[in-house]
């Protein structure tokens, strides 16, 4: 099913993602393609991913439509300023992309450019609000577009911080993306149900769909490495013991994500799995969580 | 010298709604010399204020605003007048409100918008507080700008990267956002937080033709 048909008939909802490589080789994205095709709901393509420079969002989502899935086209604030922002908008969706999702993206110091200017016109905020005016047929100065855009618009949230202050302001900047037209939440990784639910119980309110984020653990180092380097995600010691008893890692680190996104299952609406590398084992996920 | 000019009064009076009672602030810094903030415009402000049905508790001009030492002992002998105010209105540079917002447990309103820095950083040494935007925000953020404040210059709230308070960019600084919210948390004014900020324009922040080259361009175009 597509994303917004998916959110809508209330069923629980699948997206995953892929990365573009550095380079034109598109081989391994459009081998991954067929495998999650009829899988799930969608699939997003991220922007110039922890940013490093790529085959670029747009047409690797160009790529997926061809293939029949249902893209999510991911755009970070950080390379594009309001003019490029939104002539991206009107390519993808002259080429048949129906989603995007509208992120701040981290800054090119992190990347693999750190000589690179940020651009941050836009935040992610008036991202959404901008994507809003072009589905409502204007562009940013109140020009008239000849033919508009019609995109189901996402955004993120960090459902688990280290400070009451980062906690409220997520939940604050999230109201403020779903008054600016944002109509789906994908979320940073859960490995802590409770907390995720302590979360839920706040955002509930809100009534719009949230989808938890779930990046399957591959070993005892990465979610070490999670923990102390990627802001917002909390690994709990039993998962890391689970992780470092388990002789085939691999096994394990599938099965717990499976096992989280059927504990999640009651709390949200669906479930993001960012494979990182993994993309072709996400249907053994599924199936493990019983989704398919 | 820091160039600035006064915001339109309707917009002073939108940041004042729902506060009766006000404590003027002037400079006789910069602000005096752009003619926004030295005695004349203070009294000019305060008629334009009691006009519209604020009370004014108090008013003062001290040089200079963004000497935040000089600020504190200044206001000590009118503390009566700034207490029984429900807010200042500051009519000075960015570095200005942001020097009587750090001394003041009480919302500090910018009154003048900061069109040029002219090189100079004010009196509050130690980092960049102003990047002269030409559309002050510090009403919105409880007198801590967000375009110096967080490295990403994100004005509707934080990007979700930092780590226990530190920014994502530079975990030697504190997120700028969560020094924002700690502010506005001990000002009462957390409503501030869910005003969607539109697109800045960024056409107020390059430089007019008559702040470019040298302080002296207006002589030399008369020789």
């Amino acid at each position: 099913m597509a994303l917004k048909e998916a959110l809508e008939s209330g069923k629980f909802t699948i997206t995953t993602e892929v990365g573009p490589l550095k380079g034109t080789d598109t081989s391994e994205i459009l081998e991954v393609a067929e495998l999650l095709d009829g899988k799930v709901d969608g699939v997003n393509v991220t922007d110039q991913q922890s940013a490093v420079m790529r085959l670029g969002s747009l047409a690797t989502c160009s790529l997926l439509v061809e293939k029949g899935l249902d893209p999510i086209f991911q755009m970070t604030c950080r390379d594009r300023n309001r003019i490029a922002l939104q002539s991206d908008l009107l390519n993808a969706h002259v080429f048949g992309i129906k989603n995007v999702l509208a992120i701040t993206g981290d800054f090119p110091t992190l990347g693999d450019h750190p000589d690179a200017a940020d651009v941050y016109d836009l935040d992610s905020v008036q991202l959404v609000w901008t994507i809003r005016r072009m589905n409502e047929g204007y562009d940013l100065a109140g020009n008239e577009l000849q033919g508009k855009t019609d995109f189901f618009v996402g955004a993120v949230v960090t459902p688990l911080t280290d400070t009451e202050a980062a906690f409220e302001l997520q939940l604050i900047k999230m109201e403020k993306k779903i008054e600016a037209g944002a109509r789906f939440f994908q979320t940073q990784a859960v490995y802590d149900v409770d907390a995720f639910e302590k979360f839920m119980k706040r955002a509930e309110e809100f009534d719009v769909p949230v989808l938890a984020g779930i990046i399957p653990l591959k070993s005892v180092g990465m979610a070490r490495y999670m923990n102390k380097n990627v802001a917002g995600v909390f690994v709990p010691e039993h998962l890391i013991d689970e992780m470092a008893k388990a002789e085939d890692k691999t096994t394990k680190g599938l099965e717990i994500a499976a096992r989280l996104i059927n504990d999640l299952k009651d709390l949200c609406q669906g479930v993001h799995i960012m494979a990182i590398g993994w993309e072709k084992k996400v249907p053994q996920i599924l199936q493990l969580a019983n989704l398919t | 010298m820091i160039k600035s000019e006064q915001k339109p009064f309707e917009e002073i009076l939108d940041y004042l709604e729902g506060e009766d009672k006000v404590f003027i602030l002037g400079c006789d810094g910069c602000a005096q010399a752009s003619q926004t903030g030295g005695m004349p415009q203070v009294m000019e402000m305060k008629k334009l204020l009691e006009g519209a049905g604020k009370k004014v508790t108090g008013y003062s001009v001290i040089d200079f605003l963004c000497q935040k030492a000089l600020v504190a002992s200044r206001l000590r002998p009118l503390e009566d007048k700034v207490m029984k105010a429900d807010s200042l209105l500051a009519l000075t540079c960015g570095i200005g409100v942001q020097s009587v917002a750090a001394v003041v447990k009480k919302p500090v309103h910018p009154g003048c918008n900061t069109i040029s820095l002219g090189g100079s950083r004010g009196e509050w040494q130690g980092s960049e507080r102003c990047l002269e935007c030409g559309d002050c925000l510090l009403h919105y953020t409880g007198g801590i700008c967000p375009l110096t404040a967080c490295s990403k210059r994100l004005i509707n709230g934080p990007c979700g990267g930092a780590s226990n308070g530190k920014c994502e960019v530079t975990p030697e600084k504190p997120c700028g956002w969560e020094l924002i919210y700690a502010r506005l948390k001990e000002i009462g004014r957390l409503d501030q937080l869910k005003k969607f900020i539109p697109p800045k324009d960024y056409n107020k922040m390059r430089p007019r033709p008559e702040f470019l080259s040298t302080s002296l361009w207006a002589l030399e175009q008369r020789d």
